[in-house]
C-alpha cells in the first residue's frame, strides 16, 4: 500500500513536466487541454487486510487493474473532450459522453467502494459505530436484519454488471434511506441523492474467490463494511462524499 | 428459438458418438427430459478440451454452474408466468418478462456458444469457407479484418454481455452487434456465431486481461457450427 502512495507522489512531477511542456508549444490550447488528472487513490488498508472476506488477489487485481483502468480511461476520454470543446466539435462531445459516464462512474464507484470497507477486526466494521444511520436503518426496514435481507434480495436481483447502494434520498428538508441498484458503472450522483455505501457486483469483485458463488459473497460483505465511513456520509453532504475524488487529482 | 434448441439435440447427439464420455452423460440427460421444460444440453466435447485457450477449470463452471442455474431459474419463472397467464393476471406476466428475457437469453446464448466453439483436434479454428466466407469477405474485406472488428466490438462492451455475428434476416448481410446481459439474438437477426464477454467467461484463466482472451478465442471457433446457421 505505501508503495502505491509514493508511486502516486513521484508520478506527480511528471505530469507536471510534461503539461509545462505542452504549454510551451501549444499556448494557446494549454487551458483547455490540460483537462486535471484523475489518479488512482490509494486503499486505506492493505491488499490482505479483508481476507478471509476477500482475497488480496482480488483486491490487488480490483485496485491495481480495473480501477485504474478506469482512471486511465477517464483521462484519455476528458482530454478528448477538452480538445473537442476547444474546437466547438459538439458530435464528437457527444459521443464522448458513454465513454465518460463509463470510466468516471467506475472511478467514483471505486473510490467510494474502499472507503466503504473496512477490515473485519477493526471498530469501524460494527454497526455500533453508525448510531444515527442504523437508527433511521431502523426505522426504515423495521431491524438491522431486514434491512440487510433487503439489501442482498437487490444485489441478487441485479442482471448481469452492476453494484448495490445505500442511498440517502434529500427532498427538501426530508430524508429518506433507499437501496438503489445501478447497472454496470452508472454512479449515483442524482440531485439530492447521498451514497452511503455501496457493493460491487461485477463477477471480477469475488469470482477468483466465490466463483458462481455470489451469494456467499453478499453474505461475507457484511463483515468488512466501514460503518463509521457510512455514518460520516450519512450525517454528512453530498459534497463531503465525493471530497474523496478531488483528493486524488 | 426454443423449439431450435430441443430440437437441436438430435445434432448433440450425432457429435457425441465420437465423444464416448459424453455420449454417457447424454443417456442421462435424454432420461431426465421433461416435456415442455428446458434442459441443460450437453457439452459436444470434454471440460478440457478446448485448453489452452479455454481451462477445463473454467468451462466446468461455466456449463454446469452458470448455464444450468439459467436453465433452472427460465423454468422456474416460465412456470410462474404460465400461472399467471391462467389467471389472466397481466401485471404479473409483465413482471416476469424480464426474468424470462435473462434467464431464456441465457439458456440460449450459452446454448449456441457451446455449439460454435470446437477443440482444435475437431475442426476448432479452421476458417470458414463456402457462402459464410463470402458474406464475411463482402462485408468486412477478409477475415482477418472481421476478427479485429469483432474483438473491438467485444472490448467495448460496457459490463456484461456478448457479441454476435448476425445475418440481417431482411437482407441476408451479416454484421457485427453486441448485447448486454443475457439478451439474446433474436427478431430480425439470426444468430450466426457468439462470444461470452461476461467475466466469468474468462477471469480465472486472463483476470483484467480480456483481450487476451478474445485473441485466443478464435482458436477453437467452430466455423462449421456457424456456417449451419447461415441461410
Amino acid at each position: 500500500m505505501r508503495g502505491i502512495t509514493k508511486l502516486s507522489i513521484a508520478l506527480s512531477p511528471l505530469l507536471f513536466i510534461t503539461s509545462t511542456a505542452q504549454s510551451d508549444q501549444q499556448p494557446f490550447q494549454f487551458e483547455a487541454m490540460s483537462a486535471p488528472s484523475h489518479t488512482l487513490p490509494p486503499l486505506p488498508y492493505a491488499y490482505d487486510a479483508l481476507e478471509p472476506h476477500i482475497s488480496a488477489q482480488i483486491m490487488e487485481l480490483h485496485h491495481s487493474k480495473h480501477h485504474q483502468t478506469y482512471v486511465t480511461n477517464l483521462n484519455a476520454a476528458l482530454k478528448t473532450q477538452a480538445e473537442a470543446v476547444t474546437t466547438s466539435d459538439i458530435p464528437t462531445q457527444v459521443s464522448l459522453q458513454a465513454a465518460i459516464k463509463f470510466n468516471a462512474g467506475g472511478h467514483i464507484n471505486h473510490s467510494l467502494f474502499w472507503q466503504n470497507l473496512a477490515p473485519a477486526s477493526s471498530a469501524e466494521a460494527k454497526s455500533s459505530a453508525a448510531p444515527s444511520l442504523v437508527s433511521q436503518i431502523k426505522a426504515t426496514w423495521g431491524d438491522e436484519t431486514a434491512f440487510r435481507e433487503a439489501f442482498k434480495a437487490a444485489l441478487l436481483g441485479i442482471q448481469g454488471s452492476g453494484w448495490g447502494w445505500l442511498v440517502k434520498v434529500e427532498a427538501g428538508k426530508e430524508q429518506r434511506l433507499a437501496i438503489v441498484t445501478t447497472k454496470d458503472q452508472d454512479p449515483v450522483v442524482g440531485k439530492g441523492e447521498v451514497p452511503i455505501f455501496g457493493v460491487d457486483m461485477w463477477e471480477h469483485a469475488y469470482y477468483l474467490q466465490y466463483l458462481n458463488g455470489k451469494a456467499a459473497y453478499v453474505e461475507n460483505i457484511w463483515n468488512v463494511i466501514n460503518w463509521k465511513t457510512a455514518e460520516e456520509r450519512f450525517v454528512g453532504t453530498r459534497a463531503d462524499v465525493f471530497k474523496t475524488l478531488k483528493a486524488s487529482i | 428459438m426454443n423449439s431450435t434448441l430441443l430440437r437441436t439435440s438430435a445434432a448433440r447427439s450425432a457429435l457425441r458418438a465420437a465423444a464416448p464420455k459424453s455420449s454417457t452423460r447424454a443417456g442421462l440427460a435424454g432420461a431426465t427430459f421433461v416435456r415442455g421444460k428446458a434442459t441443460l444440453p450437453d457439452l459436444p466435447y470434454d471440460y478440457g478440451a478446448l485448453e489452452p485457450a479455454i481451462s477445463g477449470k473454467i468451462m466446468e463452471l461455466h456449463h454446469k454452474n452458470h448455464h444450468n442455474t439459467y436453465v433452472t431459474s427460465y423454468n422456474n419463472f416460465s412456470t410462474q408466468i404460465e400461472e399467471a397467464k391462467a389467471k389472466s393476471d397481466i401485471a404479473a406476466q409483465i413482471a416476469l418478462q424480464p426474468l424470462i428475457n435473462f434467464h431464456g437469453g441465457g439458456h440460449i446464448n450459452h446454448s449456441l456458444f457451446w455449439e460454435n466453439l470446437a477443440p482444435t483436434s475437431q475442426g476448432g479454428g479452421e476458417p470458414p469457407s463456402g457462402k459464410l466466407a463470402q458474406a464475411i469477405n463482402e462485408s468486412y474485406g477478409s477475415l482477418d479484418a472481421f476478427k479485429d472488428r469483432f474483438n473491438t466490438a467485444l472490448a467495448a462492451i460496457q459490463g456484461s454481455g456478448w457479441a454476435w455475428l448476425v445475418q440481417d434476416t431482411q437482407t441476408g448481410s451479416v454484421q457485427i452487434r453486441t448485447y448486454a446481459n443475457q439478451d439474446p439474438v433474436v427478431g430480425q437477426f439470426r444468430p450466426i456465431l457468439g462470444v461470452d464477454a461476461w467475466e466469468h467467461a474468462y477471469y480465472l484463466q486472463y483476470q483484467n486481461r480480456k483481450a487476451e482472451y478474445f485473441k485466443a478465442i478464435w482458436d477453437v471457433i467452430n466455423w462449421k457450427a456457424a456456417e449451419k446457421r447461415f441461410k
